[in-house]
């Protein structure tokens, strides 16, 4: 072991310009050329649609963007891990059913509190339905050992189908007008109480993902698996806590969704796991795990809003999105593979 | 590691570190091993050889905790274990190079050699598991400057070292976290001979410090060169034990392949 372990790149010492300092950090190279896509795009657009700059704009593409921006969230975690969940969407639709059913159950005209304790209670019921399909994901994954596509296409199935069956394919009206307030109040400009939970919880996953153990291990986990077991990682364990925590982080979503739209919509849900795999693939992360950031993957996410709400601005039928979407991370996903392929 | 024994346990005399006891272990239908007994002993480096699908890496992988055994002893320090995680094995003091796990190759070199072992920070982020990453670098730094390995950056991805330096590291990390027995599975691989002279170099080094040493190798001639005692195995079972300084490389050989084959790679000749 003495020699012939020095053979790697030389750190490009002499020059110190922009282009060696990315050299050496791939990430913030990545994270500057989603910027510069975001950019771009965003850019195209204002030429097409005046006022697409607009501050009002800007926050109603921020507001519509949470949901895509927090399952990402939850989709970057799984897909670290060498895996993948592609029931996102359909718990994000069960959990905001199940909230608003249980909030218009309670009823809303408490003779003190008015709606607060069933609100509380509703949302608490949508957060355990995302904590149940996580860990039923969870389950499945590492002791059925089921693969993560069959398990969570199954999960995609029963949550769907369930969804459909409690309402009816009708959607849940009657929620108290003050939720759809306080889902809507712009504040600070830009900001909405969805904008600011999709905040928090960003920077919090973020933290404990890039700076902490739990982030370690799960780089590890989709890195190595075996490496991991053999190093003494409780593999199994902490995989059912990220499946557990991507269905919290799509639960959230759900009653962020139901605050938007005031109502509970079965309909809700559907195929957002193509944003939000397209959102963490566009972010830089491998589909074979080990790689992946949540900055990147909330880049990544507002690229899929921007293109949505400018589709929808340019008045395109809005049936081309899911065409556009699948066709985006077909790209992404080829263009890291020829990354791959010359590494 | 903890402080050196003193040169007398080094003895055979001594209570074994580790006794196997008739172990067998199945994959279904497959007998992978049938009857592993030996014993080894703190600061004793014991030779593990034969043909390819012996049951070497199995049996290890018992002793590391990769997977328990199916029947038979594994008796650490007097006490019956079976294990069923690696972090069993890693809290009794046991670390393995594996033949076949290697790294995870998109963490670095720092986060590989701490990875399961992280230093956190002190107080209330620490408890919520934030990184020590200077802290890590530190050690990590030190632990494979003391073991004459020369990489570079400590935060290079270790996808982009080369199959010599990764074994390297995998070395490293086994050696500085080995407190009670070092298990070495087929560990020259990759590696070029300066490397190889290194790598026995530093097995004495650990074994001087009281740590058992388990090497598994197919160049029988740093088997003769390092080890006290060589148990030899085929098809599952072992056939044959050593002592390494009143035996030979021929007499070894013999054993593994059986004397019948043996002598008809004699009349060959
Ligand atoms: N996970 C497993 N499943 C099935 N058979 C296995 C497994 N691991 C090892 N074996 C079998 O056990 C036998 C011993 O293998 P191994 O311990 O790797 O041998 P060695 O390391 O001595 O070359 C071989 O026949 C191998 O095919
Ligand atoms: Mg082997």
């Amino acid at each position: 072991m003495a020699d012939a372990t020095t053979t790697s790149a030389p750190s490009p010492r002499s020059s110190s310009s922009l282009r060696s300092w990315l050299a050496r950090r791939p990430l913030a190279k990545q994270q500057l050329l989603l910027l510069l896509g975001l950019a771009v795009i965003v850019g195209i657009f204002d030429v097409l649609n005046p006022g697409f700059l607009a501050a009002d704009n800007i926050s109603s593409i921020l507001q519509d963007s949470t949901e895509t921006i927090l399952l990402a969230f939850a989709e970057t975690l799984v897909i670290i891990t060498g895996g993948i969940d592609i029931s996102v969407g359909a718990t994000l639709g069960l959990s905001g059913i199940i909230g608003s059913l249980v909030v218009v159950g309670l009823g809303q005209g408490g003779m003190m509190l008015g709606a607060f304790p069933s609100l509380v209670l509703g949302t608490l019921a949508a957060l355990a339905v995302g904590v149940g399909v996580g860990l039923a994901n969870g389950l499945m994954v590492t002791k059925a050992r089921v693969t993560p596509f069959i398990a969570t296409l199954a999960m995609l199935g029963v949550a769907t189908g369930l969804t459909f069956v409690l309402t009816n394919g009708v959607d849940v009206s009657g929620l108290a007008p003050a939720v759809a307030t306080w889902g809507n109040t712009v504040f600070l400009g830009i900001l909405t109480f969805p904008i600011l939970v999709t905040i928090i919880l960003g920077v919090i996953v973020g933290l404990f993902l890039h700076g902490a153990r739990f982030g370690r291990w799960t780089f590890a986990i989709g890195s190595n698996a075996r490496a991991a077991r053999g190093a003494g990682i409780p593999v199994q364990r902490h995989l059912i806590k990220i499946y557990v925590l991507a269905g919290l982080l799509s639960a959230v979503a759900g009653v962020l969704v139901v605050m938007r739209l005031g109502t509970g919509s079965p309909l809700e849900g559907a195929n957002d796991e193509l944003n939000a795999i397209a959102s963490v693939v566009i972010g830089g992360a491998s589909l074979f795990g080990g790689t992946g950031t949540i900055i990147g993957s909330l880049l990544g996410a507002l690229i899929i809003g921007v293109i949505v709400n400018g589709l929808i601005v340019a008045g395109i039928q809005p049936y081309w999105q899911t065409v556009i979407i699948g066709m985006i991370i077909a790209v992404a996903v080829m263009m890291q593979e020829r990354g791959r392929a010359r590494d | 590691m903890t402080d050196p024994l003193p040169l007398a346990n080094r003895t055979p005399a001594g209570e074994p570190l580790l006794s196997l006891r008739h172990v067998g272990r199945t994959f279904g239908s497959v007998v992978a091993l049938s009857n592993v007994t030996f014993d080894i002993r703190a600061g004793e480096v014991l030779g593990l050889v034969g043909d390819n699908g012996a049951g070497k890496s199995t049996i290890i992988k018992i002793i590391s905790g990769m997977f328990p055994q199916t029947s038979g002893e594994v008796i650490l320090e007097g006490k019956p274990r079976h294990w069923t995680s690696p972090q069993q094995a890693l809290s009794a003091g046991i670390e393995t190079v594996y033949q076949d796990v290697g790294l995870a190759a998109t963490l670095s070199i720092t986060a590989n050699i701490f990875l399961g072992r992280e230093v956190v920070r002190p107080g209330l982020l620490g408890r919520m598991g934030f990184l020590d990453n200077g802290a890590m670098s530190k050690v990590a730094q030190a632990d494979t400057a003391k073991t004459g390995i020369r990489l570079p950056h400590l935060d290079t991805t270790v996808g982009n070292l080369s199959g010599g330096q990764r074994q390297a590291i995998t070395i490293a990390r086994s050696m500085s976290w080995a407190r009670k027995l070092l298990i070495l599975d087929e560990p020259t691989n990759h590696l070029g001979v300066p490397e190889v002279e290194e790598l026995l170099r530093l097995i004495r080094h650990v074994r001087d410090e009281g740590v058992a040493v388990i090497l598994i190798s197919h160049t029988l001639a740093h088997v003769m060169a390092i080890t006290d005692r060589i148990v030899v195995m085929r098809l599952g079972e072992v056939v044959a034990e050593h002592v390494t300084r009143e035996s030979t490389t021929a007499a070894v050989v013999n054993d593994i392949v059986g004397a019948t084959e043996a002598e008809i790679a004699r009349s060959l000749n």
